[in-house]
């Protein structure tokens, strides 16, 4: 059990660290909503799968509603982390923010 | 294993350091709402991370659950309240 | 002509069956939000017991037609349609998140993407297949819905060519399956 919780917190790193990387390294504001709307999302995932694992050890009434707490998290995330980044690009669109494009290089 | 999520908490609190350099230094305004949404979201973990060090989980879960509602609510208000400012970001796009 | 048609001898019995109508989903929104206060409290005292039915109630009386506006029984066809979506969702979602680690941890980050904004148009007409359609967009790292209207028209933001040609196809079939509307 303790080996599932190890290898999904340090996919969920993973994640997390591509998201952070990803944020940094973008060239302009559009594409850097891919990494942290995303990447993050799955990096909540992996890591509370990871911490159910874990938790799992001894088994009773708190850790019952614990885990359930969790993946009410889980699923609060997944709803709403789609709204918020669509929110963000709205306010941009209406903004008048141009994408990014690959410039012609001759 | 308690060393294990020691270590995992401090690569997030690392991770959220690199976030803020776009929270801060971003160009435009929206650039440090996405950069206050991914601090938000690392948050949720670093919590409940924290509720399992202190061996109180079921008191920090509740504290993340309320995190991630007000992170969602952060982001959904300013964002709202950027959209009638039009013309605000021009000059960083004129290179 | 066909409203007033249909207004006559509905006019009559519609106390009745009103209540039967608003029956179940004011049992489902009691259910859902009772389950909700359990998970959330933790504690079995007769005190909170009673508190959480007495406000659930409330809440489930007041707002029945909230979350089921118009309740049939094809909502728990739909529903057992929805879980069986899941996990290729999850799957997908998984796979093109570790295309999106690829390009982020690539060295030449800017020759590799390409972003460019493509439009399509679908055939959804209910808001909730609008909606789990655009969410499952945004959900699928190097795609972002930029807009969506009730028309069925997207606005899609993709990153890179890849990402932007695998966009309508499957994903469209699957969800137009779930929520059983017509191509």
């Amino acid at each position: 059990m303790d080996i599932l919780a190890i290898f999904f917190l340090v996919t969920g790193l993973i994640f997390f660290t591509g998201g952070a990387i990803g944020i940094i390294r973008m060239p302009d504001f559009y594409s850097r909503l891919h990494p942290a709307g995303k990447l993050d999302t799955l990096g909540i995932f992996a890591m509370v799968l990871g911490l159910i694992f874990y938790s799992l050890h001894h088994f009773s009434m708190d850790t019952l509603i614990s885990i359930l707490k969790m993946l009410l998290i889980v699923f609060f995330v997944f709803l709403s982390s789609p709204t918020a980044t669509h929110s963000i690009v709205d306010a941009g669109m209406r903004a008048g923010l141009r994408h990014w494009t690959k410039k012609k290089r001759r | 294993m308690s060393t294990f999520f020691l270590c995992t908490a401090l690569f997030l609190c690392f991770l959220m350091l690199a976030s803020l350099y776009r929270a801060i230094f971003g160009p435009t305004v929206l650039d440090r709402l996405v950069g206050v949404n991914a601090i938000g979201s690392k948050t949720v973990i670093l919590l409940l991370l924290i509720g399992f060090l202190y061996g109180r989980v079921e008191m920090f879960i509740d504290i993340a659950l309320a995190y991630a509602f007000l992170n969602f609510i952060t982001v959904l208000a300013a964002s709202r309240y950027f959209h009638k400012r039009k013309g605000l970001y021009e000059e960083s796009f004129l290179e | 002509m066909t409203i007033s048609k249909d207004n006559g001898p509905e006019g009559k019995k519609s106390l009745l069956s009103n209540f039967f109508k608003s029956c179940i989903p004011f049992s489902l929104t009691f259910i859902l939000m009772f389950g909700l206060w359990i998970v959330l409290s933790g504690k079995f005292d007769p005190l909170l017991i009673s508190l959480g039915l007495i406000s659930s109630f409330l809440i489930s009386f007041f707002f029945y037609d909230l979350l089921f506006p118009d309740f049939t029984f094809n909502y728990f066809a739909i529903c057992i349609r929805f879980i069986q979506y899941i996990p290729w969702l999850l799957w997908e979602i998984i796979k093109a998140n570790f295309h999106l680690l690829f390009i982020v941890f690539h060295p030449r980050l800017k020759d590799l993407i390409d972003p460019h904004i493509i439009v399509f148009k679908t055939n959804l007409k209910t808001d909730i297949s609008i909606t789990t359609m655009a969410n499952s967009i945004t959900l699928t790292p190097g795609t972002i819905t930029v807009s969506a209207n009730s028309d069925g028209i997207f606005r899609v933001h993709a990153i890179d060519k890849a990402s932007a040609e695998a966009l309508p196809g499957k994903m469209l079939d699957k969800v137009t399956k779930v929520f059983g509307e017509e191509k």
